[in-house]
């Protein structure tokens, strides 16, 4: 067969804000480095980021700094988080910040001039720099527009499918292009992965097409190990009206506005279940909670601002419980602001415009005018490769992750406008750390035979054409109802056990699927290649997650209502067996340095 | 349940036909939906280009009835339904295949324009201190989401062709938001006069009706910017100056 090749010290998988920023940074240390999207330069995932990047940069509220940080960070990700990640992070984010805006990114500002920045779930003081309610579109854009100028090489619109190896390391990549279905072997160094996340496995999501586990996939069948995949952040708030756009985000920034959740009573339920963990820092009653959001730094926040695992679940209690609206969701209000400030419509058009947008738009709603219907909605994985913390290298020399394809920072959950940060933080260290890794290498050497067989493989779905096989669609179906039904937000053993029990099958069919017609553009190509990755990183999710038999940030079983303290001394590990089985174990956690508990002690 | 007929064009740079598919349609759907319906059902390699399916990231950019638009923001029920609703690719780029087109010539054109270069920092921490007011003129500009329908629809690039003297509204936009952004400090007056072909443009305004982010493209970025080309390089008072110098 023929391939393009293709040689570089350091190629990146991947060209959203992680990707981005790690070829930035490789390319700045000097060595040649490829970068590979799946989709256009700047369509990215991180586009659709709305509410803002955290960064202590205390412009706001000069009590800020990155140990209070940490302290939020480690709080809402109950203390699975691995320390050293969530302390690099808060150090480094707001430099991180600041170097966007050298290089060209506008945000919004603060009265004397400096980056504004808002209150959002689970951060103590308003912490997050933004554009509006499209933040992520600048951040992308702006790593675009200066990436571009670096003498990166960029490869769009192609999909790697398999990770090529020397013995332990890893020394390439293989993939085809979209457009027409040529295959490409790129040699690398090191190989960054910052392929993002996993949504694509559940039917209610706001991820796109792309996010089918692809880097998570690609680790595991290179030997790497993954961690803590039971954890998905199902986010609190996204449309549930009409159907067609069931699962499209509505930020979080909406309540950092002052927008609350009511169920078809009028009540504000949220006020009925606040967890211990932050009783002490929540507001007593709606007076308070209002003051908070506009800026009152002797109030605490309203309960809508708690962490999104615990929004999630009481919307989900609302709604078995009856109280839901009328299209299976609660109600959204932020019109209501209309009655404390003047020119309060134009107020919420200017503050969060794009979701003034949307809901005209797609749903025929003026959000301005009435609530909004809102519902849970697959977000985020918190688990991901299993990187170290200073370095981003993942268990296989050679072999970097950054940003959601990595685990380690979120712990049990995710702080909102964590992401973004994240991205930043380690896409940066990624860069650098594997173009130094890059640089003690001596010359790759691909396999041809490993690069035929992978070929081959992918080739193999089109041997079925014309044929009466299954197309690659109903199989995908059916693997995103199963695990929306029983490894979603609310978990059990028996349900969780069903779903691994149905992973056989599907995987059977999965590896019978044929598709029709040529390589050019095919869509049903690619989504048979993915579904492998997809159903991977599935079973992976469903396995984790019964092992873990507490609840603990965004994983709930209500057979085990309870954290377990036991639990909190494990992260879980899945890894490819020598037998070709999946493992998934328990390992203990690091032993945290007795400065960053004095932190956690000192915030509490 | 009622259903509805989509015309979508299926071909490739060489050659093709409209083909046409009845699939059922319900209440909010948008046409990406359709089109996706389809593909799940009935043509599984119907090439479609989409990402964020909520107008964030540019992507599914095609003619739906002739009018360039964001197909996951077209609801169906903005359309008559009781005729075949006609879905083809955007026609100043060539075509890869069925409603998927080469754009990689807007990410050239990118690169050819001169990149931010910021004045040095206001303070010992590396920031600066800009005016709200000042960021809010340029952030309009910074909405776009480079979906590419500006550039399809401009008379100069889709009917002249001039893909080599005119960078189209797109990069007009891009290049007024380096120009006014409060930090910068480069100049590309005389690239846009001369390499840019910002003369090419006079002002129909198409760009700026079928923008989805609703930016003002023709008043508040291209005249403004062929005002200061013109003030440099036409006026006569500086014109005359310049003789004598």
């Amino acid at each position: 067969m023929t391939y393009e090749s293709f040689e570089y010290d350091v190629l990146v998988i991947g060209a959203g804000g992680a990707g981005l920023r790690a070829a930035i940074e490789a390319s700045a240390a000097g060595v040649s480095v490829g970068l590979v999207c799946k989709s256009l330069l700047g369509k990215a995932h991180t586009v659709m980021a709305e509410g803002g990047m955290a960064a202590a940069l205390a412009n706001v509220d000069d009590r800020d700094n990155w140990k209070v940080h940490f302290a939020d960070t480690m709080r809402g990700g109950q203390y699975l988080n691995n320390w050293r990640m969530a302390e690099l992070h808060a150090q480094e984010a707001p430099a991180r910040a600041r170097e966007l805006e050298a290089w060209g990114a506008v945000f919004d500002r603060t009265k004397d001039g400096r980056i504004l920045q808002r209150n959002f779930g689970g951060h103590k003081y308003p912490r997050l720099a933004h554009v509006g309610d499209r933040t992520g579109l600048e951040m992308i854009r702006t790593l675009q527009d200066h990436g571009i100028h670096q003498g990166i090489d960029v490869h769009m619109e192609c999909t790697v499918i398999e990770l090529l190896k020397d013995g332990d390391r890893v020394v390439g990549a293989f993939g085809y292009d979209r457009e027409k279905g040529r295959f490409r072997v790129f040699a690398a160094r090191a190989v960054v992965l910052a392929s993002g996340g996993i949504g694509r496995a559940f039917k209610v999501t706001s991820n796109s097409w792309e996010y089918t586990g692809d880097g998570h996939a690609l680790a595991y069948r290179a030997g790497a190990e993954l961690m803590d995949m039971e954890f998905v952040q199902f986010h609190p708030t996204g449309m549930v009206w009409p159907p067609s756009v069931r699962g499209i985000l509505v930020t979080e920034g909406v309540r950092g506005e002052g927008g609350v959740l009511r169920n078809s009573e009028g009540k504000r339920f949220m006020f009925e279940d606040i967890p211990d963990l932050y009783k002490s820092s929540t507001a007593d009653d709606e007076e308070e909670g209002w003051r908070y959001t506009q800026g009152d730094k002797e109030a605490r926040r309203p309960p809508e601002l708690l962490t999104r695992d615990h929004v999630a679940r009481c919307i989900v209690r609302e709604l078995r419980e009856g109280r839901g609206s009328p299209h299976g969701g609660v109600f959204l209000d932020i019109a209501w602001i209309k009655a404390r400030l003047p020119n309060g419509a134009e107020h919420i058009k200017k503050k969060l415009p794009s979701m003034y947008h949307q809901f005209k738009q797609l749903a025929g709603i003026d959000i301005t005018q009435e609530p909004m219907e809102v519902g849970p909605t697959t977000h985020y994985v918190m688990g991901g490769i299993r990187v170290d913390a200073d370095t981003q290298m993942s268990t296989v020399p050679g072999l970097f992750a950054a940003g959601e394809c990595a685990a380690g920072l979120h712990g049990a959950n995710r702080l909102g406008g964590n992401s973004l940060s994240d991205l930043l933080v380690f896409g940066q260290r990624a860069g650098q750390y594997a173009a130094a890794f890059a640089k003690e290498q001596t010359g790759a050497s691909v396999n041809p035979d490993e690069v035929e067989a992978v070929a081959r493989h992918a080739l193999v779905p089109f041997e079925r054409a014309g044929s009466d096989a299954e197309g690659p669609y109903q199989v995908q179906f059916d693997l995103q109802d199963m695990m929306q039904a029983q490894v979603g937000i609310v978990r059990s053993q028996a349900e969780i056990k069903k779903a691994l029990d149905a992973f056989g099958q599907l995987y059977e069919r999965a590896g019978k699927v044929g598709v029709q017609g040529n390589r050019e553009y095919n869509a049903g190509w690619h989504t048979a290649l993915d579904l492998r990755n997809l159903l991977m990183v599935a079973e992976a999710v469903a396995k984790s997650a019964i092992l873990r038999k507490e609840s603990r940030g965004a994983h709930f079983r209500e057979d085990f209502l309870e954290k377990d303290p036991e639990q909190a001394k494990v992260n879980t590990v899945t890894r490819l067996g020598s037998g070709g089985e999946m493992e998934v174990v328990q390992a203990p956690l690091a032993p945290m340095r007795k400065d960053l508990q004095q932190i956690i002690e000192d915030n509490k | 349940m009622s259903s509805a007929t989509f015309r979508i064009w299926r071909g490739n740079a060489e050659g093709g036909a409209f083909e046409d598919y009845t699939t059922e349609v319900s209440e909010g759907m948008v046409v990406l939906d359709a089109v996706h319906q389809i593909q799940a059902e009935k043509a599984n390699d119907l090439a479609v280009r989409w990402n964020c399916k909520a107008g964030k990231c540019g992507s599914c950019s095609a003619e739906v009835n002739g009018n360039p638009k964001l197909m996951c923001m077209t609801r169906l029920n903005s359309l008559p339904l009781d005729e075949p609703v006609t879905i083809e690719p955007m026609q100043t780029f060539p075509l890869i295949r069925d409603l998927v087109t080469d754009v990689s010539w807007n990410h050239e054109v990118k690169q050819r324009i001169k990149k931010f270069r910021p004045r040095d920092p206001d303070a010992p921490d590396g920031s600066w201190r800009v005016d709200q007011y000042d960021v809010e003129r340029v952030q309009e500009f910074r909405k776009c989401i480079e979906c590419f329908l500006c550039q399809d629809v401009c008379h100069v690039l889709r009917d002249h062709r001039l893909h080599d003297k005119f960078i189209g509204p797109r990069y007009l936009v891009y290049t007024a938001a380096l120009e006014m952004h409060a930090l910068d400090t480069d100049d590309r007056l005389d690239d846009l006069a001369n390499e840019h072909g910002v003369g090419y443009c006079n002002i129909t305004k198409c760009c700026t009706k079928v923008c989805p982010e609703e930016i003002t493209i023709t008043d508040n970025a291209i005249i403004p910017l062929k005002e200061r080309v013109v003030d440099r390089m036409y006026d006569p008072l500086t014109k005359m100056l310049r003789m004598f110098r």
